[in-house]
């Protein structure tokens, strides 16, 4: 019994340092010389040069020129990329009912001239409350908005839409999908930031009920 | 339901059997070869950490000293993780100064982790320094996984091996079955793997997490960490904790198409395989070939499902002027879509992983009784790493002694014959897991402590309770998140949960084991029942469905089947 004790405890601390400490430090020190970039967060620029957040994680947008990203349940108001979250309210939740009621009334109210239905993804919140993507038909569907924001055609602005949808990986992988961040950058280089109202707060989309 | 969704289903499936045949061979020669792989490379670092842990690599165990070996690994590295947890705030690589984790929060993770469930009660991103995360946490993930895959092992040595009158009945010895999963399979997969994610942008950082100001002149503060390192073998020993919250849903967890579904490959690939291995330690690959027809059959059902509900609209937003043309997307993201979602969820609860790409609790109530029924068959359709098959093993031996009743013969598997002592430990086995399933989700839902926690009424609120006790008794970790479990009460009753769910199911499986060995074994006779043809693959499945359905079926209609006719009814709560 007292042999079986002390191997035992030799085997706890040896596994420890071998697969707790040498593993994910020699991983992060292979990754961080071949992937740097990728290893630290994919952090984008803008035309300036300033890092404007990472190209994985949704941020709110606002303004009327910016396509918007999905509703978020992240944090207590969205977009808390220290807190990711669905909203986990359930298929017969009343609260969930009324959560997209009122997210839809506010996106009516924003394209008064966009096409009926909307996209259901633009009333739902995503898993991670960060996801980063859009349906096409989602993006498409903001088009008219942003381009009477810019001043713009709405042909320039869905091309622009159209050059930033990514396929199917494979052809077969995942579904297809349009990076919100990405676009918006592109919309900035191409035609030149729109001015803004002074940022509100963090939050800018109608945030969900927290789940905890 | 698209065709591209099933493409990509069907791919997945052939993945997983085309890797089942060179990784089955590859963990055979592992566990059971005369040489291991990469002599010159590996052996010298095998015999190194024999010498260090004082193990004698050639001395087997009894099934009894094989169960006291796991269960004492076990007990320490559980004492580690909670230490580590209770003092992470003056331990270093902390720099967000996370306070220490409070003491019953911590005994429910140190639990999880330390019984391949990887329940979450808390947010990795608010909680865990990377110290916990690495050491504490990822740790578990690489010894409970070959922990697993080691028990499997032993009780495949128990059935299959044949032995002299009155050779001692010895199993292997498990800490040589530990440190061989760890150097040749998990460690040298892991490393290259999760190279492979951070090239698709899974982070691998210690840096703090980074405040940046958005496009529109907002704050956001990052969070970072080693995330790639976990992720990998959080697949691939069917963990499943995440690193952040959202667990695989995260784009830093996995952020693309190809990501998800490597993910998805990883989490199947060693449960698969070990049916293979297992058929050669048979000296019959047919029986390999059995096991894994059941628990595909059983997969295939429950994928069809699973896609066919999310691809509905979601009946909360029916009345509203939106078009669910791409289904249920609340709890989705775009880059999976219903189809990957779907297959993510029917894997990772068929695999008792529990790593989540969309969020269970906002799936249709068909679709969310998928995953629950899949960890309520008993964590066989696959199942986590080694436990797969060894719950299966003991489903195989209840079929052949149903078949053996049918015929009127004493039942035989592998020339062996079962007798009372065998149909009693199985039967224990079989009785254990929905005695604390039902018996604590009793206890939740007459108690205010636990409707405490509840983030959806009506029917939806029993499947959160239901789901969560279904989940640790099974070692998935998955949940019906909604539900707020970080309470001393549902902190403490499921780490009972998964303990139970683990040890005293592993007991009586080794049990079977140690009893089996030493049998003498009959040849085959005209009266045989043969284990390894599709006969017994139908009868393997009816058994498992049978035993499930008859003992969940109640409950189950009380959650998500009621739920889903108040919801085509038009019914919130």
């Amino acid at each position: 019994m007292r042999s079986l004790l002390t191997v035992a405890l030799r085997v706890t601390l040896l596994t420890l340092v071998v697969t707790g400490l040498v593993y994910p430090l020699v991983v992060t020190g292979l990754a961080a010389v071949l992937f740097p970039g990728r290893a630290e967060g994919s952090w984008v620029t803008d035309e300036r040069g300033q890092v404007v957040g990472s190209e994985l994680i949704a941020q709110g947008f606002s303004s009327p020129s910016y396509f918007q990203p999905r509703p978020s349940a992240a944090g207590t108001t969205g977009y808390d990329a220290a807190g990711s979250s669905g909203s986990n309210l359930g298929p017969t939740s009343k609260k969930l009912r009324d959560g997209a009621a009122d997210v839809l009334k506010k996106l009516e109210a924003e394209n008064p001239n966009a096409p009926r239905p909307i996209p259901a993804e633009l009333v739902t919140a995503s898993a991670s409350g960060l996801d980063p993507h859009l349906s096409p038909e989602a993006a498409l569907w903001q088009v008219r908005r942003v381009a009477a924001a810019r001043g713009l055609s709405e042909e320039r602005v869905r091309a622009v839409v159209t050059a930033h949808t990514e396929d199917r990986t494979w052809g077969f992988l995942g579904e297809p999908r349009v990076n919100v961040l990405l676009l918006n950058l592109a919309l900035d280089r191409q035609f030149g930031r729109p001015t803004l109202q002074p940022p509100a707060a963090t939050s800018t989309q109608t945030p969900l009920p927290p789940a905890h | 339901m698209t065709f591209v969704g099933w493409i990509q289903t069907l791919a997945f499936a052939g993945v997983i059997l085309a890797l089942t045949r060179p990784l089955g061979a590859f963990l055979y020669r592992v566990y059971e070869g005369e040489q291991q792989p990469l002599p010159k490379l590996l052996g010298p670092l095998e015999r190194g950490v024999y010498r260090l842990s004082g193990v004698d690599p050639r001395r087997e165990q009894t099934w009894v000293e094989y169960a006291f070996a796991v269960l004492a690994f076990s007990a320490l590295s559980l004492l580690g993780t909670y230490a580590i947890e209770r003092l992470q705030h003056v331990l270093p690589f902390n720099p967000q100064k996370l306070a220490a984790v409070p003491a019953d929060l911590a005994f429910n993770t140190a639990a999880s982790f330390t019984t391949n469930t990887n329940w979450q009660s808390y947010s990795g991103e608010s909680t865990m320094s990377y110290l916990t995360q690495m050491a504490g946490l990822a740790w578990h993930n690489f010894t409970s996984a070959a922990v697993g895959i080691a028990v499997a092992i032993a009780v495949a040595r128990g059935l299959t091996r044949r032995l002299a009158p009155g050779a001692p009945k010895l199993i292997g010895n498990f800490w040589v079955d530990l440190w061989r999963g760890l150097l040749y399979v998990l460690l040298p997969v892991s490393i290259l793997l999760a190279l492979v994610l951070v090239s698709q942008g899974v982070i691998q950082t210690l840096s703090a997490y980074r405040d940046v100001t958005t496009l529109e002149g907002g704050k956001q503060l990052v969070a970072l960490g080693p995330v790639a390192s976990q992720e990998v073998i959080k697949e691939l020993g069917t963990n499943g904790g995440g690193f952040f919250n959202a667990n695989s849903a995260h784009p830093f967890e996995s952020p693309t198409p190809f990501t998800n579904f490597l993910e998805m490959v990883l989490i199947f690939a060693i449960p698969a395989a070990l049916t293979y291995t297992y058929g050669r330690m048979a000296r019959n690959q047919r029986q390999g070939w059995a096991i894994l027809a059941a628990m595909g059959v059983l997969f295939l059902v429950g994928v069809t499902s699973a896609y066919w509900a999310e691809a509905h609209p979601n009946p909360a937003l029916a009345p509203l002027a939106v078009s669910q043309a791409r289904g249920n997307m609340e709890g989705k993201e775009v880059r999976f879509g219903v189809a990957a979602s779907a297959l993510f969820a029917t894997v990772t609860t068929g695999a008792s992983c529990g790593a989540v790409n969309s969020m269970h609790d906002s799936f249709t109530p068909l679709g969310g009784l998928v995953p629950l029924v899949n960890i309520q068959l008993g964590e066989v359709v696959f199942g986590g790493v080694g436990a797969g098959l060894y719950g299966m093993l003991v489903f195989v031996v209840l079929s052949v002694f149903i078949a053996g009743l049918m015929v009127g013969r004493t039942p035989e598997y592998l020339g062996k014959k079962i007798e009372a002592r065998e149909m009693k430990l199985a039967m224990l086995y079989v009785l254990i897991f929905p005695l604390i399933i039902l018996g604590f989700s009793a206890w939740a839902v007459v108690s205010p402590l636990g409707i405490a926690g509840l983030s959806n009424a009506g029917p939806h609120g029993l499947s959160e309770i239901l789901y969560a006790f279904t989940s640790g008794a099974g070692n998935n970790g998955s949940a019906f998140a909604g539900l707020n479990a970080n309470t001393p009460f549902w902190n403490v009753t499921l780490a009972v949960t998964m303990l139970a769910g683990r040890f005293l199911m592993l007991i009586p499986a080794l049990a079977i084991a140690g009893s089996m060995v030493g049998k003498k074994v009959v040849p085959a006779g005209p009266g045989t029942f043969p284990t390894d043809g599709a006969l017994f693959t139908g009868l393997l499945v009816s058994v498992v469905l049978i035993v499930g359905a008859l003992t969940f079926f109640p409950a189950d209609s009380l959650g998500p089947i009621v739920e889903h006719f108040l919801a085509s009814a038009g019914k919130v709560f």
